[in-house]
């Protein structure tokens, strides 16, 4: 599996870490309410397909990478910084 | 008082010669990691006398040195424009220079690392067998390899097998 990381290139996966979906950049507002947070902070979808993901290129630039792949196929669809992503 | 001795990141490791390639030691004088506070590239790029060099790319003094961050060699004068810290002891740096030094890399490095693709100046944040490196293109048969200075030993070691490895060809 090989991200392509939009500073760096394409690059092997060794040279990222994984942390989860991408869900954990849409932090809630601090009023939004228990189960907002509860969503937030705890209850994930596990699907069989497309993903969206933060990754880090630790072994690389130091960048957190939102990244788009497929679970099924093993494809990845494309990486964009995680920066522009939140805007 | 006692007098203290200063040991390079090297000291007793390089040279390493192997095949006509060798491996010696570079001494940075002065290494100032530089990165600009939001919206402030322009400014502190303005304020370099080589400027910010572009991603993947060393220009002058001033290298690439990952996301946001560029590495400085001379003292810097950024208040209020970047963050900076002065990381002159923290980085050991090797010259791997001669014919065919791209083989030997190509057994360390997943990047593809020959002139074609990878030209003077060029940088690349990746690994060198275990190591988080940064490798720089010198010359056209010559890289300067950036490691964290406690990881000194096993850069020349693994650098001092591959070089075997080729020279045994």
């Amino acid at each position: 599996m090989r991200i392509i990381c939009p500073n760096c290139g394409e690059r092997d996966r060794r040279e990222f870490y994984y942390q989860g979906d991408a869900l954990a950049l849409d932090r809630p507002a601090e009023d939004a309410g228990l189960e907002a947070w509860d969503d937030y902070l705890h209850n994930r979808d596990n699907p069989a397909g497309d993903t969206r993901d933060l990754w880090f290129h630790e072994a690389g630039c130091g960048a957190w990478l939102v990244v788009e792949r497929n679970t099924m196929t093993h494809a990845v669809h494309k990486a964009t910084l995680a920066e522009k992503v939140k805007a | 008082m006692a007098k203290l001795i200063a040991l390079t990141p090297f000291a007793g490791l390089l040279p390493v010669i192997h095949g006509g390639i060798e491996a010696s030691e570079v001494l940075p004088q002065r290494l100032m990691s530089v990165a600009p506070y939001a919206g402030q590239e322009k400014a502190v790029a303005a304020k370099l006398d080589d400027g910010l060099a572009k991603v993947n790319r060393r220009k002058g003094a001033v290298t690439w040195f990952g996301h946001g961050v560029w590495l400085v060699a001379g003292d810097v004068a950024l208040d209020g424009l970047a963050a900076v810290t002065d990381q002159s002891d923290a980085w050991a740096v090797v010259q791997i220079a001669g014919t065919g030094v791209e083989d030997v890399l190509a057994r360390l490095v997943p990047v593809d690392l020959r002139r074609g693709l990878f030209r003077n100046n060029h940088v690349a944040k990746t690994m060198l067998g275990h190591l988080s490196v940064t490798i720089i293109r010198t010359g056209s048969h010559a890289f300067e390899i950036m490691v964290m200075r406690s990881m000194a030993q096993t850069l020349v070691h693994d650098l001092d097998v591959a070089m075997r490895g080729v020279a045994a060809r």
